[in-house]
């Protein structure tokens, strides 16, 4: 009962935040509704159990990402004179009829067809999925440990070319 | 509890709405922030998926999203910044130079 309240009222608002991102003409108001559905994704990942991604979500995402984000908007400065116009004749019907035909599929799939989003539990224990550090660490420093090393790579190689990039002038001939 | 399937449903609306942004909009910062947003709906697809099969899998996968969505968003606001520094503007539509 508490968990469809929260999931009624935290979806909405993650709803609410992603059509502000899409309609916003100031770039910071996107940013700002971008942070309302990070949290609220936030607080479903805090109900299904997933204490560890969330607390990381906020960290990483409403902390650092966002605040990259607002970062590159004061810097290259706020243009709302954004135009609407395609260059691309048809493109827009053509995307609008493919994604309608995918929903309609999709959603006679869900309704009329047998199809079950999640098949069957493959573990028994229903505190498997308890998101603690150390529930969450040790399959990832055993069964996809090279996995995380190679993410320690493409970090160092990101911060590396994001510096690169920084640094870029051109050259005066 | 609700059931799973509401969560996939709520996902697949995010994604939906930050596929029509990334569509839509001509500011190269909104598309990257539409791109974020179908990156957290597919986490929040994972994370629900984990719970409900009982697999703590998810939540290490989406460990992993969040790695290389961080990554990714360093370097394309670098890129970002880069190109508005040769032609002040963040519009994708005036980067129409490379022809084959």
């Amino acid at each position: 009962m508490v968990e469809a309240l929260l999931f009624v009222v935290v979806g909405l608002v993650a709803l609410v935040g992603a059509i502000t991102v899409v309609m916003a003409r100031n770039p910071v108001h996107a940013a700002l509704g971008l942070l309302a559905t990070l949290l609220a994704v936030a607080v479903l990942y805090v109900v299904q159990l997933a204490h560890l991604v969330a607390a990381v979500q906020i960290i990483v995402y409403a902390g650092a990402v966002l605040t990259l984000f607002l970062f590159v908007i004061m810097m290259i400065g706020v243009d709302r004179d954004e135009t609407t116009d395609e260059t691309l004749p048809y493109q827009r019907w053509v995307v609008g009829g493919v994604s309608l035909a995918i929903i309609i599929f999709a959603a006679g799939l869900t309704i009329f067809g047998d199809f079950v989003w999640v098949p069957t539990a493959t573990s028994t224990l229903p505190e498997a999925t308890i998101g603690t550090v150390e529930a969450v660490a040790r399959p990832l420093f055993t069964d996809w440990v090279l996995a995380f090393e190679a993410t320690a790579l493409l970090l160092t190689i990101a911060a590396a070319g994001a510096i690169a990039l920084a640094h870029y002038r051109r050259r005066v001939s | 509890m609700v059931d799973v399937g509401w969560y996939m449903a709520l996902a697949a609306a995010l994604f939906f709405i930050g596929s029509v942004g990334l569509l839509l909009r001509r500011n190269a910062l909104i598309m990257f922030m539409c791109i974020e947003l179908m990156l957290n709906a597919v986490n929040l697809t994972l994370i629900s998926a984990g719970r409900a099969l009982n697999d703590i899998n998810g939540q290490v996968a989406v460990f992993f999203i969040l790695v290389v969505a961080a990554a990714e968003v360093v370097v394309g606001l670098a890129i970002i910044v880069a190109i508005f520094r040769l032609r002040s503007s963040a519009s994708v539509d005036e980067l129409s130079e490379l022809r084959g």
